[in-house]
This record gives C-alpha cells, structure tokens and sequence, in this order.
C-alpha cells in the first residue's frame, strides 16, 4: 500500500502512542489516557492492539498474530496481512520462538516468552471495575486510594453462589502489589504466565481510549481468598492432535452425533509437537 | 468516660447562596454518647451531619476527630485516602434509605462482608462467619445470608445496613433519619435494636432526626437546631421536660400523644 506512512500511522500518532506506553510502563497496571484513533477494522477487533503494535514496531522486526490462541484465524489472518502491506521489511511469523511482536487476542503463547519479546494485547473493556461502579469518576477514585474491596466483593458472591471464583476469563489481577487490572479476555488459565514474565506487556483499548502495560519481571497476583486460592481452569483431557496434557484445550464439535474432541488453542505449540512427533516416529 | 471529645466541631458556617444552612454551630460528642440532632425539615440538620462527617466542606470552622490513640485529627484538612480509611473502619454511617448504604444487587453476607474486604480481611469463610453472626445479630434469620437486599423489607435492609456498618466495630457512627420510611411498629423494634448494639458496642453516635419520640429514647444529650442555629441544647430529658427556648417549647408540644 503505497501513500501510507510506515506501520500505518502517521509518526506523529505513533509518538503520542509511544508517550503514553512509556507512562504506562513507569506505572505498571496504571491506565493511561490516549488519543485513539480510526483504525480500518471495526471496534472490538483489536483496534487497540493494533495502533499499540503500529507505534513500536520496526522495519527489523517480526511479527505474530493470534487470535484465541490460532493464527490461521480471520482476526489474525487480516490483522497480519495488514501489517505486511503496510510496513514494508516487516517479517511475519507464526513461530512464537522466532516472533519479538506478538499481538494476542484471548490467549498467551504457551510457548514460554523471553527477554526482548512485545506481548501486545487487544482489550475491549480495561476497566475491571467496570460492572460493579459504572461511575468512571469513581472508578478513577478508587485506582487513585488503591481502595479495591468492591472487587473482592465480586469474588466473595461467585464463591456463594457457585461455589467458586466463576470468572474463568478475565479474572482481575493485582499488579506490583498496587493497581488492580484486567488481563483482557485471556483465559485464567493464561494468568500465571503474566507473572514475572520475561517479556514485556502492553494493552491497548481501541474504543476506550486507554493503554496500560506490564514491565518485564513484575508481579502480577490474581485476586483470590486465603482459604480459595485461585485455581486456573483447563479443560480435563489431552491434545487429539499432539496429546499434550498441559496445554490449553479448545472442545471442538465433530458432528451431530455428539461427538467432541479437546486440541490445543494454541495452534503454533500444537503444530510444533506434531511435527516433532513425526520426526520421532521416522 | 474519656476527657477528650471524641468529635469537636467549632464555629461552623456554610450558607448555598442566600440560604445560611448552618450558621456559627458547635458540637461536642464524648465516646460511647448519644447525641441527638432534632429540628424540622430545612433547619440544617442534615447538612451538618454531612459537614461532622467530613462529606461536605464547611465555609467556615472547624471538624476535629479525636483517635483512640489519643490525637486529635483536623477532618476537612486530611487526605481523601485518609477519610475514606477513616469511614470504613473507626466511623460509620447509616442512611435515611437503606438503599443508599446497601448494594442491591450483592447478597446480604456480600454487603455485610464488603467492610471487612474493604480493610484486608481474604479469608472467605472468617468473612462468611461473621457475616452471618452479624445478620443473626440485627435479627435477620442466618438462612437468607445469600438473598439479595432487594428481596428483603423496608425494616429488613434497615437492620442489614446497620449490620454492615457495625460489623467493623466503629467508634462513632452517624445516623441519617434511621427510622424515616418505617412504619411505627418496625420503627419500634429497630429503635430497640439500635439502642441495645448502641449499649452493647459503647458507640458514640450522632443521630438526627425530626421524631422527638426516637431521641428521647436513644439519645443521652440533644441539640435542637432552627434555620442553621443552635437554640437549645442539654440532656435530652430536661430539654424535652423543661424545654427553654420558644422554638423548642413549640417543638415538643407538637408532639401527638398516642
């Protein structure tokens, strides 16, 4: 695409962007304000993640897009065909090893992250407050006083009426013991990667307006009680395709004869383990 | 009884444009005292509660707290963080509408519970536990500790909202009207309730309300106010028998005998 500036936005918008990620940086978990601008993809598909990846990405860099975890996905297919068009040297990957962007909707790689990697997450709704005080003043207020027992009530509820934490996605997390933030729609299972990872986070919220980030190494605790302590969720079963244990399973539905089978969400870290089982069997 | 003043308001002042609503007030309350507020609608009752409170700014004078480690602390010159730490753990406050001080939507045990989350209790079953004693407590059967308030009884969520703001044992509670909206015979019952905690906890407490009925029975001292002025104030037994002040004669004789 000719007539466009590198990566899409003009360097001017990417500054601003910058600006406001450093802010975001120096205080982790803490929200910041920013002039999010018109993407050409629709709200609520990553128009946040995008203009985050648009502002630090480089000529020299190599991108990865997932979407619940696949990148062969219409969100991950369009998002990185659109950074190969308008960022010219941009190499794309699917390989999470060889990737240092990686915009993510709903999943962190299971491949374990490293030092030098971008994780940049698309968030619809980057005020975990949000349901309990619809007041944004107040909201703002009780970041400011760290005054977070709203939340704990939400949490003490689930336990009551379902008997356990019933949020099995976007469970909120405390952020160097001090802002509480949503880690977007990843499932809790993905929570504990978050913690001291290697790698650094960003947020960006298209249609809100607000970016936030995680630091490499910092704390992220999800919220829970003393006597029931967060428990990630992952489905009971293996990978059909690569049998692995431990990763993230999709259910997929074969047929209209009740017939399911559990495969890995992450589609890079499941293709890896088959092809290195083929090698194995020859 | 402790010497200190457990909150000290001096030379009150606020005015909303022409309209002085308190106008030169002060107050004393000791620990563990009742003191009763009365005056009709307009007199500058409630916008004083809100002032000692520390929820609306006078135009002029002073609100001191004293802490139980015996200092004293100016409440419209500490932080805001200080404030709210302040109200949700040595000071309560109880609303005219429950629903103000309730969460509707939250289970009784979640609303009662909230305090505590709110000063560091994560441990569900302890919350849980004393949630429910303190339902039990405020006469609310142990068995509706997950139904929300808005299933509940006007009386009902008036108990409820005093069992959460009682729950982290406050020293000093402001009540707003707390039988207002009730009918007389839940009225009754909850002015026992609150009389008996009120004995029990050793709590101070300032009360307003224009039902002299209700002072006479919770209060130890009474402040009678008129267009933003203190008229009269004393015992609550001699200012209700030996009323001095004109305004307050007409006040207490216009009370109807049952």
């Amino acid at each position: 695409m000719s007539g466009y500036n590198f990566a899409y936005l003009d360097e001017g918008t990417k500054r601003m962007i910058r600006r406001a990620l450093l802010k975001a940086v120096a205080v982790p978990g803490f929200q910041v304000p920013f002039g999010s601008r018109e993407m050409p993809l629709p709200y609520g598909w990553g128009t946040g993640g995008i203009q985050v990846t648009a502002a630090v990405i480089g000529p020299d860099d190599t991108l990865k897009v997932i979407d619940q975890g696949a990148d062969d996905t219409t969100n991950a297919v369009s998002i990185r065909r659109f950074f190969a068009r308008v960022a010219p040297g941009l190499r794309t990957t699917e390989s999470t090893a060889e990737a240092t962007v990686i915009q993510t909707r709903h999943r962190i790689p299971e491949t374990p992250l490293r030092e030098g990697q971008v994780m940049v997450y698309q968030v619809p709704q980057p005020e975990p407050l949000f349901r309990l005080e619809p007041r944004r003043a107040e909201t703002r207020r009780l970041h400011a006083l760290a005054d977070y027992g709203l939340m704990q009530v939400k949490l003490y509820e689930d336990i009551a009426r379902h008997g356990r934490v019933a949020s099995s996605y976007d469970h909120p997390v405390m952020v160097g013991d001090r802002y509480l933030m949503s880690p977007s729609p990843i499932p809790s299972f993905d929570n504990p990667k978050m913690h001291m990872s290697p790698a650094l986070q960003l947020f960006g919220a298209g249609r809100e307006r607000r970016l936030y980030a995680v630091p490499p190494y910092t704390a992220v605790r999800s919220l829970d009680f003393e006597d029931h302590p967060f428990v990630p969720l992952r489905a009971n079963g293996r990978c059909t395709l690569c049998g692995s244990g431990e990763s993230y399973l999709d259910e997929v539905v074969t047929d209209d004869r009740g017939g399911r089978m559990f495969v890995c969400s992450d589609t890079d870290y499941c293709g890896t383990r088959q092809a290195r089982m083929k090698e194995a069997a020859e | 009884m402790n010497d200190e003043p457990i909150l000290s308001a001096r030379g009150l002042r606020l005015s909303f444009g022409a309209v002085r609503a308190l106008d030169d007030v002060s107050i004393d309350l000791w620990p563990g005292e009742v003191l009763a507020i009365v005056g009709e609608s307009g007199s500058g009752k409630s916008t004083l509660l809100r002032v000692l409170a520390g929820e609306t700014r006078p135009d002029a004078g002073s609100v001191t707290y004293g802490d139980p480690q015996g200092g004293t602390r100016d409440v419209h010159g500490m932080t805001e963080a200080a404030r709210r730490r302040l109200a949700r753990t040595e000071w309560g406050f109880v609303h005219q509408d429950p629903r103000d001080g309730l969460r509707m939507a939250v289970s009784a045990g979640g609303n009662v519970g909230e305090r505590l989350m709110a000063v560091g209790d994560r441990h569900y079953g302890n919350i849980r536990e004393e949630a429910a004693r303190w339902l039990e407590r405020v006469e609310i059967p142990r068995s509706r500790i997950d139904d929300a308030p808005r299933l509940f009884s006007g009386g009902m969520r008036q108990r409820l909202q005093i069992a959460r703001t009682l729950v982290t044992r406050p020293r000093l509670v402001f009540m707003d009207e707390p039988t207002g909206g009730l009918d007389v015979s839940v009225q009754a019952r909850l002015l026992d309730l609150i009389r008996a905690l009120v004995a029990d906890l050793g709590i101070a407490v300032i009360l307003v309300t224009h039902d002299i009925a209700a002072a006479r029975l919770l209060a130890h001292r009474m402040v009678v106010m008129r267009q933003g002025r203190v008229v009269e104030e004393g015992l609550t037994d001699r200012v209700l028998d030996d009323p001095r002040h004109p305004y307050t004669q007409l006040l207490v004789s216009s009370v109807l005998a049952a």
